[in-house]
């Protein structure tokens, strides 16, 4: 097996080809070669969700991904939201609603919230609470993180 | 980075047969929700992969000219609920599926995968169990078709011969035609868990009488079960109150439940009986039916 090999992927819009380890993780890449450091490492087990990308436009936990398994995809990550200067909907909503405290959730959260609303556009509390069901935060009680999806929601709706 | 010594993606299934016939070691994966974390955890560690993620319709859903229902074992679990001949044929299986962990394991973990792992908590098995599902199974010599009872061998068990492996899961015509269906998963959170018991109930209702009643159970037992005695006791039988909470006693006969740190025996089989209970009056609703006393 061959000590790295190429990756072309896109991530965030932009092409990308890097050598990497060959069992890498997505994780791995995205943080230490790209040096996207907004999608963390929460569990590496695929329970927190705190490092949730879009992979070709689904939500997927990125430790649990082998980074070959991305050869020629699409990656999003949290850097990938925001329009240039101009914040998401989403993350402007979390800004308002004070939707993160310590803030270590809060890059997955806004990544499987963008998916969720993609999704389901006018998502009510029982659907965006299944749709965050994968992210956990130990610090808000989820409230705050509800309230700014709904209010993130009603904005995409009235755009 | 994942502790993994080589990783094989063949192309076609042919190609996947050929090669776990010559390295029958491999480990075989799926979405990698299981496999990898296992990885994570120091098992499994070294060990060489088998991705079948390549292999093109190993993912379909379809019907057959038979009338069965062809799930390729590939799916992944946010395919299934979402599909449209699951939720017009088995929506029983899609309340199964969508119960299982959060939208990013559901997005990359496979039924096929949920089923291989021999986890007796896995929710699509005691659901399966009800439909009377049937798993079809290939080595580069051939195939073969199993019923899902004859798969789970004991706990993380099951019987796949060396090289073989599971391609499709199949519901015959007979397994879920005109069947109402209800599945109760029942764990502390409701995502992101393991389930304490999960209970899959399915019944075809005549004249709020019950022509077949097929009840399987997850976590009663070292593996998953029918509950053969409480399917008998129902045939044939008028749907009332008192019968569904026979029925629910009787779907105790098959268990062997067990304390764990999860939960205790005498737990575990009140739980058995009531949610037995409700899982069957729901899908008697469901079915056409009423148990209202």
């Amino acid at each position: 097996m061959a000590e790295r090999i190429d990756l072309n992927l896109k991530v965030n819009g932009a092409d990308h080809s890097v050598s990497v380890h060959p069992f890498a993780r997505l994780l791995d890449v995205l943080r230490e070669d790209l040096r996207l450091t907004g999608t963390k490492e929460g569990c590496g087990e695929g329970e927190c969700g705190a490092c949730s990308v879009l992979l070709n436009g689904r939500v997927v936990n990125s430790c649990l991904v082998p980074a070959v398994q991305a050869q020629g995809a699409e990656v999003v990550t949290v850097e990938g939201l925001a329009e240039g200067e101009n914040l998401s909907s989403l993350q402007a909503a979390f800004l308002v609603h004070n939707g993160a405290q310590c803030g270590f959730c809060t890059p997955g959260m806004l990544v499987s919230a963008t998916d969720l609303i993609h999704r389901c556009p006018n998502p009510s509390d029982d659907e965006i609470r299944d749709g965050l069901a994968g992210n956990l935060c130990r610090c808000t009680g989820y409230a705050k993180i509800l309230d700014a999806v709904h209010t993130a929601a009603e904005r995409e709706a009235a755009r | 980075m994942f502790d993994i010594c080589e990783l094989c993606e063949p192309e076609t299934l042919a190609e996947a047969k050929a090669l776990f016939r010559a390295n029958p070691e491999l480990k075989v994966i799926a979405g990698g929700t299981d496999v990898l974390i296992r990885m994570q955890h120091g098992n499994l560690a070294g060990a060489g992969l088998l991705s079948l993620r390549n292999i093109p319709h190993l993912d379909e859903i379809q019907l057959l000219a038979d009338g069965t229902l062809s799930i390729g074992a590939m799916a992944p679990f946010t395919r299934i609920f979402e599909h449209e001949l699951i939720r017009k044929l088995v929506p029983v299986l899609g309340e199964a599926s969508v119960s299982m962990g959060g939208p990013q394991v559901r997005n990359v973990a496979t039924i096929g995968g949920n089923l291989c792992n021999g986890a007796v908590s896995a929710d699509s098995a005691s659901t399966l169990f009800a439909l009377d599902a049937l798993l079809k199974l290939e080595t580069a010599e051939g195939e073969r078709i199993i019923p899902m009872r004859d798969f789970y061998a004991g706990p993380g068990k099951v019987n796949l011969l060396p090289g073989e492996l599971l391609v499709a899961i199949l519901i015959p015509r007979e397994g879920y035609e005109g069947m109402g269906g209800h599945y109760i998963k029942f764990a502390p959170r409701k995502a992101m868990d393991i389930a304490t018991l999960g209970v899959a109930a399915v019944c075809k209702i005549r004249e709020n009488r019950f022509v077949e009643l097929r009840i399987g159970l997850g976590v009663a037992a070292p593996v998953p079960v029918r509950c053969f005695e409480a399917e008998d006791y129902a045939k044939g039988r008028e749907v009332t109150w008192e019968c569904v909470q026979e029925i629910a006693r009787l779907a105790l006969k098959p268990a062997k439940a067990r304390s764990s740190w999860r939960a205790s025996k005498d737990y575990r089989e009140h739980l058995i009986e009531v949610l037995a209970q409700r899982a069957v009056a729901e899908a008697v609703k469901r079915g056409g039916g009423c148990c209202a006393d």
